[in-house]
């Protein structure tokens, strides 16, 4: 389970997060806020990518900025833009690339990257060039690359804000399947549809915490 | 310029060679092609390599792009010479050039990258006990190419901004958001590493 404890945070005289208590044992969860509302900041914390400057994080009781390693193998992070997250020059050794560490022959390694790709609307793009895929290809890419790993949990940092409307939804159907914890970071409200929680943010602050009608009910307005 | 594009999948004899082996071919043959003097001998040298091609069935679309990218450097350089020291060297220059660099396409297109990278990290392995880290030195392999590609994006991104401002000949126009794209992805680059456990050791 992700547990924050008075989490707060800032960028040098900027403060993004502050007295943010949460505790999200659901398997869908979602942060929705406006631009600069923290929510990003917050899913960075739960994989050690930021450090809070007060207050604890806790995933299923281990503390990311001193066990990063642990958490960060339990925790899987999906970035908004996948050209920064392909770090291999074919989709298969992209994916093998995040095996590099689990002691598996490199015959192996391929054969895994291979069945994940498959898995995920990928089959045969194993030996393509990572960066002639799509926009949506290589989101799905992305993702595969942290599947492999078979995390615990998936984190999602505004993950389809790229995407043209039938990828998005491919997307977040392919993430409504999946046997993760699921935290989802977004703009796109229609997405949430499936999520048991939603988190809206405001100036570094939680304002609403509901299932998503009421939640984003209450996000619009606070828009508009 | 793609360089995920290099790769050609294929089972022939060529790609089935461990990459090791592969490079220290490559490695000695691009040696010996400087050594060798005689036009006859460098021609046979060429000839070998064009062997290779046909062993690797590399499809002639790829051998046209390997063609023309020599042909443009072989005129270029035989014309040179020619006038500088005449026709024997100057041939002999270019049949060097030609082997060396059709056999290190014959490299890229039938090796992965990921091969590549596990060989020189298998290589490098004997120097870790004096603190050089293989697996390091294998990733920087990768994050080289991949950089390449990121960068020659963002340059042809920014340039057709610049363009559609009608401002393609401003250096700062260009610089400036190659710059700001450039630092960025470099943190993206670093936080979707530190995302998948590189660093942790």
């Amino acid at each position: 389970m992700i547990e924050f404890e008075g989490v707060g945070h800032h960028y040098g005289d900027r403060v993004v997060l502050s007295g943010v208590d949460l505790r999200l044992p659901e398997r869908r969860v979602a942060f929705v806020g406006a631009n600069g509302s923290g929510k990003s900041t917050l899913a960075r914390m739960i994989n050690g990518l930021v450090q809070p400057a007060t207050g604890r994080v806790l995933v299923d009781g281990l503390d990311p900025s001193r066990d990063g390693r642990e958490v960060r193998r339990r925790v899987g992070f999906v970035f908004t833009n996948p050209d920064s997250q392909i770090v291999m020059p074919t989709a298969g050794e992209d994916v093998a690339f995040s095996l590099r560490r689990s002691g598996l022959p490199a015959k192996e390694r391929a054969e895994r990257a291979a069945e994940v790709l498959a898995q995920h609307g990928l089959a045969g793009y194993a030996d393509h060039p990572a960066h002639q895929l799509s926009g949506g290809q290589k989101q799905l890419l992305a993702l595969c690359a942290m599947l492999v790993l078979e995390p615990a949990v998936l984190v999602c940092d505004e993950p389809t804000t790229l995407l043209d409307l039938r990828n998005k939804r491919r997307f977040v159907d392919l993430l409504a399947g999946l046997e993760q914890q699921v935290v989802l970071v977004t703009h796109d409200l229609d997405l949430l549809g499936g999520f048991d929680r939603v988190i809206v943010l405001d100036a570094g602050q939680v304002v609403a915490d509901d299932t998503p009608e009421p939640a984003l009910r209450h996000y619009r307005k606070l828009v508009t | 310029m793609n360089v995920g594009g290099w790769y050609e999948p294929g089972s022939t004899p060529l790609h089935r060679t461990p990459a090791g082996w592969k490079f220290l071919v490559l490695f000695v043959l691009a040696g010996a092609v400087f050594l060798v003097g005689s036009p006859v001998w460098l021609a046979a040298i060429c000839a070998a390599v064009a062997l290779g091609y046909a062993v690797a069935r590399v499809s002639p679309r790829r051998c046209l792009q390997v063609l023309r990218m020599l042909a443009i450097l072989v005129v270029f350089v035989l014309a040179l010479q020619w006038w500088l020291l005449g026709p024997v060297p100057a041939i002999v220059m270019c049949l060097r050039i030609v082997a060396a660099l059709a056999a290190a396409n014959l490299f890229t297109i039938t090796t992965r990258v990921e091969d590549v990278v596990s060989a020189v990290e298998r290589g490098l392995r004997p120097l870790s006990r004096f603190g050089v880290r293989p697996d390091r030195l294998g990733l920087l392999v990768g994050l080289t190419l991949q950089s390449v590609a990121a960068l020659s994006t963002i340059a042809a991104e920014v340039r057709e901004a610049a363009k559609a401002r009608g401002a393609e000949r401003s250096v700062i126009a260009f610089t400036v958001p190659f710059l700001v794209r450039t630092l960025r992805h470099a943190d993206e680059l670093g936080e979707a590493l530190a995302a998948r456990g590189e660093g942790d050791g």
